[in-house]
């Protein structure tokens, strides 16, 4: 091991790793955005609506991420169409690429995510709202969402270390990511191993930072739960929604 | 609807190699996740923190640079033992010896968290009434939990093995010739990437529904003679 090299390539692996968060703060938050429209449109009793939905998760969850970089990179322009076009600039640019790749990827995870957190939000919840009179979507902002939220979190912050793990594959584009900025500098002074390790150790340390704030995170929006704890029958476990059926059952 | 333009059997071979590559790593990385489970529930403390870091470290960095490591690392670990013993030829480590590898490796750390799981998800009781009829501990996980791990673990397992499957595309970084690599030769012959990297990318679909199945199958059979409770 050469640590001199590793300290020389120290600084040009951070701005690396600057490209990496870039990546994963823009694609989470433009996945997230997106996931939202595609878990409801999932949900929809609507064919139009939940048909596609479905047809895109599956596509997107069921494909390689390489392929799907290298289809909107590499694919998209066979069509003469879409090099004449407006977007072209965008298109054909590979950070913009790598974005969209990553964008709509998690955004299929993402989705799945959400539906099964809004799915798990208690009926009789939904039924109370209806009862008082909230209209859809008012029953979807003040009940539905925020549980969700709670409920999907843990979930999600596991796909956002994916995410981050994923970005990875910008390199296959030439974009100057961790990993990328790792391949080339190891190109030209042949220490593959000494760079590549620094890159893990940088990913790691992020993966690491955002374990800990998500926990934080969900120590924060969990309040209303924590105070339970004096609850008698949150203290015997009877509160969660089996646990209440078997109640009523007997 | 595609014009293969005479690269079907290409890619067709290629995708084989992409199964051969995912099968390769599902059977070391569930033999390996296996045994870092059994370290990770000893009772010996070096053996719990060398199953820590391993899990840890294989699972916060990305598997293309564990990819690129293991084929650079190898390549210069070898090549630094067969100089000290007067070789001086380069050797050039397989791409698939490398990719392998470093799937397992990954397969490992995830199928070690869902062996724990179905190790610590067998009733207790069972451990000791074996012990009671005087099995020893060894015999007592022979008989007794080995046989039932495998069915509570099999639908983690099928999980990491869909994700795997998928990874393997990353291996044609490091130049393995599987379903990428086969792709990428095709389009640079036609010029037309989006229609064979569509064909890959429903080649990689298809080959996904199928492991879907035989996992069902395999489930299915797991679980016969077990009655699930009614309401759980």
């Amino acid at each position: 091991m050469n640590f001199q090299v590793i300290i020389d390539s120290l600084p040009r692996l951070l701005n690396g790793a600057l490209v990496t968060l870039e990546l994963v703060a823009l694609a989470a938050l433009a996945g997230f955005v997106l996931a939202l429209f595609i878990a409801l449109a999932r949900l929809s009793r609507n064919p139009l609506l939940w048909m596609p939905a479905y047809g895109f998760i599956f596509f997107f969850r069921g494909t390689p991420l390489l392929v799907q970089i290298f289809l909107i990179y590499y694919g998209l322009s066979q069509f003469p169409e879409v090099r004449a076009s407006v977007l072209w600039p965008v298109l054909r640019e590979p950070y913009w690429c790598a974005l969209i790749a990553f964008s709509l990827n998690t955004s299929a995870y993402t989705a799945e995510i959400m539906r099964g957190a809004i799915q798990a939000v208690p009926r009789g919840q939904i039924e109370a709202a209806m009862a008082t009179g909230m209209s859809r979507l008012t029953r979807l902002r003040r009940v539905v969402l925020p549980q969700a939220m709670r409920i999907g979190l843990p979930a999600y912050s596991n796909e956002v270390i994916l995410l981050v793990k994923a970005s990875s594959l910008a390199s296959t584009v030439t974009l100057m990511d961790i990993t990328g900025t790792a391949r080339t500098i190891s190109s030209v002074n042949y220490m593959p191993v000494e760079l590549l390790t620094t890159a893990a150790l940088i990913y790691l340390t992020i993966n690491f930072l955002l374990t800990r704030a998500f926990k934080v995170l969900e120590h924060l929006i969990s309040g209303e739960t924590r105070a339970a704890v004096n609850d008698p029958l949150m203290a015997a476990g009877l509160n969660t929604p089996e646990a209440m059926k078997k109640i009523q059952v007997k | 609807m595609f014009d293969l333009q005479g690269f079907g059997p290409m890619l067709l071979l290629g995708a084989w190699m992409t199964v051969q590559v995912a099968l390769t790593a599902a059977f070391f990385g569930i033999l390996l996740g296996l045994g870092v489970a059994l370290m990770k529930l000893s009772n010996s403390r070096i053996a719990r923190l060398l199953g820590d870091i391993y899990t840890t470290v294989l699972r916060g960095v990305p598997i293309l640079v564990v990819i690129l490591l293991f084929y650079f690392g190898a390549i210069s670990g070898v090549n630094a033992i067969a100089r000290s013993l007067g070789h001086t030829q380069f050797i050039d480590l397989s791409a698939f010896v490398a990719g392998t590898a470093a799937l397992s490796l990954a397969f490992g750390a995830y199928a070690t968290e869902v062996f724990r799981g179905a190790f610590q998800a067998i009733p207790k009781g069972q451990i000791e009434a074996a012990r009671a009829v005087g099995m020893s501990r060894f015999t007592a996980f022979r008989r007794v939990s080995l046989p039932q791990v495998w069915r509570l673990a099999l639908p983690g397992l099928g999980n990491i093995f869909l994700v795997i499957l998928k990874e393997t595309a990353l291996v044609s970084v490091i130049g393995l010739e599987e379903l990428m690599r086969k792709t990428e030769y095709a389009v640079g012959f036609t010029r037309q990437p989006f229609t064979f990297f569509l064909f890959a990318a429903l080649l990689y679909l298809a080959m996904t529904i199928v492991a879907m199945v035989v996992l069902q199958q395999l489930e299915k059979r797991a679980n016969r003679g077990i009655v699930r409770g009614v309401g759980a």
